[in-house]
């Protein structure tokens, strides 16, 4: 799977970042800049088609990804910082395109795409130095980055770089933290004891901040976080999408101080 | 609000019993381990995966001429082979066997097909006594409930409950929570059952078509004596059970007890080829296969939900799921819990009753990345999904399309268009940041537990065209 280093690539942004979590977005174009990769955002990107595939709604899935599909023409890689969506554009367009006329453009993009930990670790070969203060962090890695991307390691190894990080490993790290796109709206209460669990293992780590690479777990146990840090005057950790983690180590940002 | 349907209540329920679910987490984590421990080699793992779905899927891609030639060899045998299409024949052709036999009264081996069927309860109808002889059946037939699990049946139990269930049906017996004093006891009421029954009846695990052979997987010996030791043996077993050849039983024989409960091998494995023959000394002398349809072939008619079939049911799935830790089997409310209970019965039974059970995954994969037969459960589950919704008359699932909400087929609708005209999408995203502050903080269930998200100041598509990133 591993290609050549390239010149340029294309990035696909999310929809989730977009709107909730651009600093992970951001974070990511400037660690892939600074390894000098040209870095093109196709701006008509929206959304992958994710959260309709999963609902069943195949045809409002592949209007909208057949929209995504004409944005990276070019024989370019695509990166993506996000496991699930990258993995429905990986994993899943081909069967959503199977026996539409487009499918082999659909099968060109699947192959093309890599998230981002993966590309930055398999491709890039980063090297990163550690800027900040000591600081420890617990990861969570999520479900389609794990499994249907096959990048479970990647952040370790990429924090494994970082000279003053120190991962505190959680039980039960390998379980789904309970978001799952529409189950955590359709199965409230299934998804809220997932959750719960996932943060107190986590919590009890003692590590001051979370990462990972997916920005859905991440709304998910973090927005139960900040829900028990405000109802139940809990102290909980920071959470960072691994990109704007990694860049503000490298830069001394925030997350550098342990303030995260 | 709408009315929260059985499964909800179910859930709800479930979820608020913190000592049962403890007790889920600790038997599941023990399992799971088991089964690490089993395979210590991934590359191995995954190679005999391989071989085991292979062999699996080889043995539908021939499924009508491998029942044939089951059949015809089973008959050689001197099995006889009744073929049911829906679980009401199934049970009418094991109660005409009984009758034949005058008998009032069947002891069980453990059979899922039989849960399936609701033979106890018919049976009990017509006033048969069908008694279970699988410790785990046992215990949960002694308390009037269904298994929670399939190959742990009593594993929502834990040992105080059993000791006392037991010490409230047979009084004559010392109170002990002791488990090896309590299967003792099991052993020694059952004992007389298998002498006296004039029945046996037994599930299948594989089915060989070259040879005519029925093998059982069992830890208890139950599964020996009931085939063994009454003078009828009925097998109930689903079409899919069938495999090629004799040469298939080792690899799938090999992955199956690693898989389910992480034990190297189980302590009995029964090879049944025929009734006793002249000469022989012990052995039943008449035999019967009931091969159960029950919608199975709807499922093998369709190449994408196929693969249902190819299910051992190793119960690893169940194992691994994170959903069925919480609420355990019972909340399914089906015959078979867990991920391959939330792919085969709304199948079975059809979308109009069970498939709200596909709802019930956070499609995490963790079923499918255990599953020794590669079942792309989370695929089969979206597929499943897509098949409650659809209008499109493609696909011969059960009530396919009966799972539509108008409004909530018109948000998709209206998401769609949205999200595939660019400048729209962002001109609408751009004022939903804008308008960030006038975001609802309560957004129904999802804050219940959590914060609501919070918006950014800026999209992402603002920002970098801002810091100059090639727009082009
Ligand atoms: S679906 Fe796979 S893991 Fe689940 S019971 Fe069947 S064979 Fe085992």
């Amino acid at each position: 799977m591993t290609m050549q280093r390239p010149e340029a690539a294309y990035f696909f942004g999310t929809c989730l970042i977009d709107l909730f979590y651009p600093d992970a977005g951001v974070s990511a174009v400037q660690l892939l800049q600074r390894e000098g990769v040209r870095v093109i955002f196709p701006p008509d990107q929206t959304c992958c088609g994710q959260p309709a595939w999963n609902s069943g709604y195949r045809d409002e899935a592949r209007k909208v990804a057949r929209t995504q599909l004409a944005l990276f023409d070019k024989p370019l890689p695509i990166v993506i910082p996000s496991g699930s969506c990258a993995g429905m554009m990986k994993t899943h367009y081909p069967a959503l395109f199977r026996g539409e006329p487009d499918e082999d453009r659909a099968l060109d993009v699947a192959g093309r795409v890599y998230e981002l930990t993966g590309f930055l670790v398999d491709v890039l070969d980063i090297r990163l130095q550690d800027l900040g203060a000591p600081v420890t962090v617990a990861v969570h890695t999520s479900c389609s980055a794990r499994r249907e991307m096959g990048v479970a390691d990647k952040i370790e190894s990429l924090l494994g770089q970082l000279a003053r990080v120190t991962v505190h490993e959680q039980a039960y790290k390998t379980e789904c933290c309970g978001f799952g796109g529409t189950f955590a709206v359709k199965e409230p209460e299934i998804s809220a004891a997932m959750v719960a669990d996932k943060t107190a293992h986590i919590r009890a780590t003692g590590a001051s901040c979370l990462v990972s690479q997916d920005c859905g777990c991440l709304m998910n146990i973090g927005g139960a976080f900040a829900f028990q840090q405000r109802e139940q005057n809990q102290p909980v950790p920071a959470i960072r999408h691994i990109a704007e983690f990694l860049w503000e180590r490298v830069n001394a940002g925030p997350a550098a101080t342990g303030e995260a | 609000m709408a009315m929260p349907t059985e499964f909800r209540i179910r859930v709800e329920d479930a979820l608020k019993k913190d000592e049962v679910r403890t007790h889920f987490r600790k038997a599941m984590d023990t399992l799971m381990t088991n089964r690490r421990n089993q395979f210590p080699d991934e590359a191995e793992l995954q190679r005999l995966r391989t071989q085991a779905q292979s062999i699996r899927a080889n043995a539908l891609s021939k499924l009508p001429e491998l029942l044939e030639q089951l059949e015809s060899n089973l008959v050689r045998n001197g099995v006889q082979v009744h073929w049911a299409e829906t679980t009401d024949e199934a049970n009418r052709i094991v109660l005409n066997i009984l009758q034949q036999h005058n008998a009032r009264s069947i002891i069980k081996g453990k059979s899922m097909v039989s849960e399936e069927m609701g033979l106890n309860h018919f049976l009990e109808q017509q006033g048969i006594e069908a008694l279970e002889s699988d410790l785990g059946e046992f215990i949960i037939q002694l308390d009037g409930e269904t298994p929670s699990h399939i190959i742990m049946p009593a594993i929502h139990k834990n040992k105080e409950e059993i000791a006392r269930l037991f010490n409230a049906r047979f009084p004559h017996i010392p109170y002990t929570d002791d488990v090896d004093e309590l299967t003792r006891n099991a052993r020694a009421i059952l004992r007389d059952k298998f002498y006296s029954a004039p029945v046996g009846l037994s599930g299948v695990n594989f089915a060989v078509a070259e040879t005519g052979t029925l093998c059982l997987v069992e830890n208890e010996g139950n599964g020996r004596m009931a085939t063994t030791v009454p003078p009828v043996h009925i097998a109930v077993t689903g079409i899919e059970k069938v495999v090629e050849k004799l040469a298939d039983i080792p690899p799938l024989f090999s992955i199956l007890p690693r898989s389910a409960t992480g034990q190297p091998v189980t302590t009995y494995f029964n090879m049944i080829s025929g009734p006793r023959k002249p000469g022989e000394k012990d052995g039943p002398t008449e035999v019967h296969l009931v091969l159960l349809d029950n919608g199975r072939s709807t499922i093998y008619s369709d190449p994408e939900l196929l693969a249902t079939l190819r299910c051992i049911r190793c119960g690893a799935c169940i194992n691994h799921c994170p959903v069925y830790v919480r609420i355990g089997g019972h909340a399914y409310g089906t015959v078979y819990p867990g991920p391959i209970g939330t792919i085969l019965e709304p199948q079975k039974e059809g979308l109009r009753v069970h498939g709200e059970l596909v709802q019930a995954s956070s499609l995490c994969g963790a079923c499918g990345e255990v599953c020794p037969v590669r079942i792309p459960i989370p695929d089969i589950i979206n597929r499943l999904r897509h098949d409650g919704v659809r209008q499109d008359g493609g696909s011969r699932t059960r009530d396919a399309g009966t799972r539509r909400k108008r409004l909530e087929a018109v948000t998709w609708r209206g998401w769609s268009w949205a999200a595939s005209h660019p400048s729209l999408y962002h001109l609408g995203s751009r004022a939903a940041t804008r308008l960030r502050k006038l975001m609802p903080q309560r957004l129904g269930a999802w804050t219940r537990v959590r914060t609501a998200p919070a918006l950014a100041a800026q999209t992402l598509h603002e920002r970098l065209k801002a810091l100059g990133v090639d727009h082009e």
